[in-house]
């Protein structure tokens, strides 16, 4: 039975690219015993799934995914954090009191008040119901200090790079600590501005670029480059939490 | 039957704006143009000039409206007031809401809802310069946008009209036409299983006038169908190699 389209071939939604004894993966769906494109994306197969690797795309959160959000409101019993998701999530007291909870005593606005950035993990989440996070993990917590940036959710991988080339030439280069939400949101915390500015604007270029070959290595040469100008203090010693 | 003096096919067999019966006018798109919406398109027809945005999927407001098995659907076609030689009143107008709801339901069994479900997915279709054919035309950018904003869609929606101008069928009616032909009938495709999402009609035709405009605007449908995937495909164009690094992250 035939594989209708290429390896690594552009597909639209509604491309049909597979035929027969065929299991429909990620970003695909099938019909009629034929398997077509939902995303616009890359084909993919592995073993007898084919699948689309999509290249636009928005954050749906998964069980233990790092995610950073904001709190943008409180309720009787936690915090509703923005996620950068189609849901808020949940963060339940508790989370943070390790005693027991008195509403009348504790202000929760002391702990976490609105317009603050979290670092989190997904909890739990169904769609039935809204996700939940929990801060129990290392250096999960609020965020006090460094900057964020947003990029597409999709690209996120492209970040990262092949077991985490890219991202960390980019902690190295510029001697930032660099976390890496997987809702598409990037906390950069570097010794002086200059740093951070210099992580984001190869952040940026790593976004706008994400599809372009040899990217790697073309990042490596911008840090160089940025080294000479700014001079950025090299920093391989500081290691960088992930 | 036409009332009035003015000829819409002239003795050569062309029509108002210099084309052939069955010809489309030019079209044109543009993908990603807004910054703040997860997907838009630019598109241009003739003299067609139509925005269309998508937000979503994203937190329902006001809540109650939320289903609890699939992400709701919202559309707004509008109308803005410089689209069309005399003032149209921004308000929301019976034809508006009506236009809103056929290409909802047009567009609706394309996108699998069913996956994001208490969310809204809201498609905006602003037509900043109108002549004719408005409503197919927002239908084929919306569904483009939804592609943009990666939204997991079925297929994409095509939309085409056909209609009947001086006595002769003729595809992709212009404003004059549909005002001083006879009949005007726009047609939405499903163009994967062929199924026909949106057939309405203006005016009157003959069965075999009615069959013949029905063919041609489905042929024309798919014409506008290559383009829409050509123009996802410029949008997106991406080197194979690229591609392993982009998985290659996904175990980081």
């Amino acid at each position: 039975m035939p594989l209708l389209v290429e390896k690594r071939q552009l597909v639209t939604p509604g491309d049909l690219i597979a035929e027969g004894e065929y299991r429909a993966g990620e970003n695909t769906y099938e019909r009629d015993g034929k398997i077509y494109a939902s995303k616009i994306g890359a084909f993919d197969s592995r073993d007898n799934t084919v699948y689309v690797i999509a290249l636009k795309g928005f954050y749906i959160p998964e069980t233990d995914d790092l995610v950073i959000g904001k709190v943008i409101d409180i309720s009787l019993s936690g915090w509703i954090v923005d996620i950068n998701a189609p849901y808020n999530a949940m963060l339940f007291v508790s989370e943070v009191f390790e005693r027991s909870f008195n509403p009348r005593k504790d202000e929760l606005s002391e702990v976490f008040d609105i317009g603050g950035m979290l670092l989190a993990k997904v909890a739990a989440f169904d769609r039935t119901r809204d996700p939940v996070l929990t801060l129990r993990g290392p250096g999960l917590g609020k965020i006090t200090h460094g900057r964020i940036v947003e990029m597409t959710p999709t690209k996120i991988p492209r970040l990262i790079g092949k077991k985490g080339s890219m991202i960390d030439l980019v902690k190295k280069g510029t001697g930032c600590q660099i976390v890496v939400g997987k809702n598409g949101l990037v906390l950069i915390r570097g010794k002086k501005p200059e740093d951070e500015a210099s992580a984001i604007k190869i952040i940026r270029i790593i976004e706008e670029e994400a599809h372009t070959s040899g990217l790697t290595n073309r990042i490596g040469e911008l840090i160089k480059k940025l080294k000479n100008e700014v001079g950025i203090s090299v920093q391989d010693k500081g290691k960088t939490d992930q | 039957m036409s009332k009035t003096k003015e000829k819409l096919i002239n003795k050569k067999g062309l029509r108002v704006d210099g084309r052939k019966p069955e010809e489309l006018r030019p079209i044109k798109f543009e993908i990603g143009l807004l910054d703040k919406a997860n997907g838009s398109v630019y598109m241009e027809q003739g003299n067609n000039k139509i925005l269309t945005a998508i937000y979503g999927p994203r937190e329902l407001h006001p809540r109650h409206l939320a289903l609890q098995d699939r992400a709701l659907l919202r559309c707004r076609y509008h109308m803005a007031p410089f689209s069309v030689e005399e003032r149209k009143s921004p308000a929301p107008s019976r034809r508006k809401i009506e236009l809103s709801k056929v290409i909802r339901e047009a567009l609706e069994p394309a996108v699998f809802t069913e996956l994001y479900p208490r969310t809204s997915i809201d498609v905006f279709i602003e037509v900043l310069q109108s002549d004719g054919g408005s409503r197919c035309a927002g239908m084929t950018a919306a569904s483009l946008a939804l592609a943009d904003a990666g939204i997991p869609l079925r297929d994409l929606v095509v939309a085409c009209a056909a209609g009947k101008v001086d006595g002769q069928v003729v595809l992709d009616l212009n404003d004059a036409e549909d005002k001083l032909g006879e009949a005007d009938m726009p047609l939405a495709l499903f163009p994967q299983s062929d199924s026909v999402m949106l057939l309405q009609m203006d005016g009157t035709l003959s069965q075999e006038e009615f069959e013949k405009a029905f063919n041609l605007a489905i042929e024309g449908c798919k014409r506008i169908y290559g383009m829409q995937k050509e123009a996802l495909k410029a949008k997106y164009s991406v080197k194979k190699e690229d591609l392993e690094d982009l998985e290659g992250g996904k175990e980081g």
